[in-house]
């Protein structure tokens, strides 16, 4: 593997080829906010909160610093009027899924989010699909998926599975950014397995 | 059948084809295509095949059952070869009159022929009705006079003569060149170059490559994909076939919706007719190329037209786009170079192999080279496919072909590109069409959907619906298009229901600004092109909703109240029997007045009032007039005096 070097907010930074500007910039310290990131899992491109700045050949262009590579030379800001604008309205759409989850609340008072700008409904997931991901890369069990799409789109446990895995292994609420998935769990619990819920 | 082993042989079996035609023997050739099919084709043929059976005509006349004509409004159409009488509208019923008189006597029926609404002149032949004449149908002209079932009627039409061509001419770099050359940008909404597209897959190392024909049509209104694959499969496959042999791939796959049944099976049959005269398969026509083609079926999700959700689903996984910042064309397809082109642009590739890119550079504009089909529907007279060089004037798509806006209701604007397209205004109708001149005025080239809208059309509300769908479509990965677009219907929905607030506006803009920069894939970045574009040419009536809570178009129901005026109303009872609200307060010559209260705005009294009466009115942005007095209401009529 081949060392490149790119300037991240100024600064030089060596990456290897192949990684992204993410993870390059974290190696050397500088902080890009991210929601849907895990450094186990494939990257996913979903919240896209760690949306950066680069200039390629004289354009600037916006990025999602998670699955964009490295390259030669590339100059990267990972602030900016406009960045920290889309982080934002980004924030602002979760808040209004999961107002009180302290993620979002440390983000927001960092980048000016207001919880209140959008109407509430509380779902508290934000599908950031770290629990599906972790269970289908990390566990191999896909005991927790997807289902439909859209705004309509929200994570399931299979019961068939659920009720033999999930008990002993849990590894993904931790991960929740917004504890939205113990209360899933739970539920399913309480309503598909309710005898193993009594051991 | 045997096999065809080469070129040579091809064109013999062609002369062979060709030999037992009797091109003086009348042929009665009847669009089945999905949209005439629905309007009872099916039928037609048939009393066709009964009434020949019945006057013993088997040997005398021919039927063929061809795809879609494209003039859609006035199906099912019946085109009688030689001569080329074109009979519109017919029915079961009008079946004996065409034997008897048409095809035994030589005589043709004036009530069946096609009526020029200035002129009123009947109109015998294709090639001078308003709709056919304005057109250039390089692509999409075939299907009118081939059996999609056939592959005899494909190969008597000069089919597969560019891929016997290519073989027996040209290399795979010849042919890359002149696609490149040719200038063909992709049919299917980005207008990539095909070309360079190609020339990238053909470039990458990895040796297994693909092509795949994006047939996973899905913007409301638009068919021209359908009616092509349903009409000319063997056209796309010959198409399909030369990109494969142009970047080196040997597996393709038609990706096509489910909800295409008709199009699904004629490219089966094509496929299997293609394979028995070795067409497709191993060593074709003698060649020593390999090719095979797979059938996919998609179900039916819009966001699968993009790129990398439509290769996701191929792979079988749930329909997402990657997230990645590689063209598919380098790593695709299960991780491969894949060519992925929409029917259309593949239809194109035949015609440009056969008569060479210096041709097809003579239609169309400096950017957009050839024709495009477009799908006008909407609020236009002739509803249907229409296929015009580019460059062509949205007028005169509009108004020469289109025939104008029916019902004498005025232009209001035309939507094109599909549901992220844009609207474009009257002031723009002289536009030439092509791919940089509709993104310039906000909207896009997409498919080639075209909604014509009158003055009675809301832009707001248009704005809503195509939001609407987009929402309903997203797939929810990423964070600005799922929970972006949420908000923003939310906020268009408000609107149109008079709960509009000051700043709405400026944070729908905001919104746009987050899906445009920050979407995951084109559905997102492109979703807020609806609300753009009608706020750029139509601001107006988005400041009506919000601060006046009028609708200018007399249009959301929310918005709008009718009213009955008292010295216009005639006490004719009309409305008062048909409102299914029983909304109507009045009586024999007593004037009608409508209870708000009741009202369920459904607009039936508007259209039953008697226009030489138009007591009905539609209003918005005012107060109701309160009703006359219950005593000055009665009508005493001359001469009926008590």
């Amino acid at each position: 593997m081949s060392e490149i070097l790119l300037q991240i907010d100024g600064n030089e930074v060596k990456a290897k080829e192949g990684m992204t500007v993410l993870e390059a910039a974290q190696s050397a310290g500088i902080s890009i906010p991210t929601l849907c990131h895990h450094e186990k899992l494939e990257p996913f491109g979903g919240c896209r909160l760690c949306i950066v700045e680069v200039e390629v050949r004289g354009w600037t262009n916006l990025v999602v610093s998670c699955v964009y590579p490295v390259a030669k030379n590339l100059v990267v800001r990972t602030r900016s009027e406009k960045v920290d604008r889309i982080r934002k309205m980004i924030l602002e759409l979760l808040l209004a899924h999961a107002p009180d989850a302290f993620e979002l609340q440390v983000l927001a008072k960092e980048y000016g989010a207001d919880k209140n700008r959008f109407e509430k409904e509380a779902s508290f997931c934000i599908h950031c699909g770290l629990c599906v991901r972790y269970c289908a890369e990390v566990k191999k069990q896909n005991a927790v998926g997807f289902v439909d799409r859209g705004i309509r789109k929200e994570i399931s446990f299979i019961p068939e599975i659920a009720s033999r895995e999930c008990w002993n292994c849990k590894e993904c609420f931790p991960l929740c950014p917004t504890s939205y998935l113990q209360a899933a769990y739970v539920l399913t619990e309480a309503l598909v397995f309710p005898s193993s819920a009594k051991t | 059948m045997s096999r065809i082993n080469s070129p040579s042989e091809l064109e013999e079996f062609r002369k062979g084809i060709l030999l037992k035609r009797d091109p003086n023997k009348p042929c009665i050739t009847l669009c089945s295509g999905s949209a005439c099919h629905a309007s009872g084709s099916g039928e037609v043929a048939a009393s066709l095949e009964a009434e020949i059976e019945k006057q013993g005509l088997r040997d005398k006349v021919d039927i063929r059952r061809t795809g879609c004509h494209g003039f859609c409004e006035r199906g099912p159409i019946i085109v009688i070869h030689p001569d080329e009488i074109c009979y519109f509208q017919i029915k079961p019923e009008d079946v004996p009159d065409i034997i008897s008189q048409t095809i035994m006597e030589k005589k043709v029926i004036e009530r069946l022929l096609y009526t020029d609404p200035v002129t009123k002149e009947k109109i015998i032949h294709e090639s001078e009705i308003p709709f056919y004449k304005n057109q250039k149908r390089l692509v999409f002209g075939s299907n009118g006079s081939i059996d999609p079932k056939s592959i005899d009627d494909y190969l008597a039409i000069g089919g597969y003569s560019a891929l016997a061509k290519a073989f027996s001419e040209m290399s795979a770099e010849a042919v890359l060149g002149e696609v490149k050359k040719s200038n063909l940008r992709g049919r299917g909404g980005g207008g990539f170059p095909a070309g360079r597209k190609w020339e990238g897959s053909r470039n990458a190392p990895e040796p297994i490559k693909y092509v795949i024909v994006n047939a996973d049509e899905g913007d409301p209104g638009a068919y021209m994909d359908r009616a092509l694959l349903e009409g000319n499969p063997h056209a796309i496959l010959e198409g399909l076939t030369l990109g494969a042999y142009a970047i080196g791939a040997h597996e393709g796959y038609i990706y096509v919706r489910q909800e295409y049944p008709l199009a699904v099976e004629n490219v089966h049959i094509a496929i299997r007719q293609a394979e028995a005269y070795g067409f497709l398969g191993k060593n074709i026509l003698g060649s020593g190329f390999d090719f095979k083609v797979i059938v996919h079926q998609g179900a039916g999700a819009f966001v699968c037209g993009e790129s990398t959700a439509l290769m996701t689903a191929l792979e079988g996984r749930a329909g997402e786009p990657r997230p990645k910042y590689v063209r598919s064309n380098i790593v695709g397809l299960w991780g491969r170079p894949s060519v992925l082109n929409n029917v259309e642009t593949w239809a194109n590739v035949p015609l440009i192999i056969n008569k060479g890119a210096d041709w097809f550079t003579q239609f169309g504009t400096e950017g957009s080279k050839g024709t495009k089909i477009f799908s006008l529907v909407g609020k236009i007279t002739n509803t249907g496919l229409v296929e015009v060089p580019m460059g062509t004037h949205l007028r005169d798509i509009i108004f020469k072909i289109g025939g104008g806006i029916p019902g004498g209701r005025k232009f209001k604007a035309v939507q094109t590109g599909g549901p992220s397209g844009g609207c474009i205004p009257e002031e723009l109708l002289d536009l030439e069409v092509g791919f940089d001149e509709l993104t310039k005025a906000g909207s896009m080239m997409g498919s080639g959907g075209m909604i014509v809208l009158d003055e009675d059309t809301c832009m707001v509300d248009v704005s809503r619906y195509f939001i609407e769908f987009l929402t309903d479509e997203s797939c929810g990965k990423c964070t600005p298009c799922r929970e972006g677009l949420r908000q923003m219907l939310k906020i268009l929905t408000n609107i149109t229901e008079g709960k509009g607030r000051e700043g709405d506006i400026e944070l729908l803009e905001a919104l746009s600004e987050t899906a445009i920069e920050a979407s995951l894939c084109a559905l997102g970045k492109s979703a807020p092109n609806p609300f753009l574009s009608t706020l750029r040419y139509f601001r107006n009536e988005y400041e009506a909703h919000i601060r006046e809570k009028r609708c200018p178009a007399l249009s959301c129901k929310e918005l709008i109240a009718y009213h009955i005026d008292p010295a216009k109303c005639q006490a004719c009872m009309i409305c008062f029997k048909k409102c299914p609200a029983e909304a109507i307060v009045g009586g024999k010559n007593k004037i009608h007045v409508v209870d708000q209260e009741k009202c369920t705005k459904c607009g039936t009294c508007f259209e039953a009032c008697p226009p030489r009466f138009s007591a009905v009115q539609k209003i918005s942005g005012e107060p109701v007039p309160s009703p006359i007095p219950e005593e000055e209401r009665m009508i005493t009529r001359k001469g009926k005096e008590k």
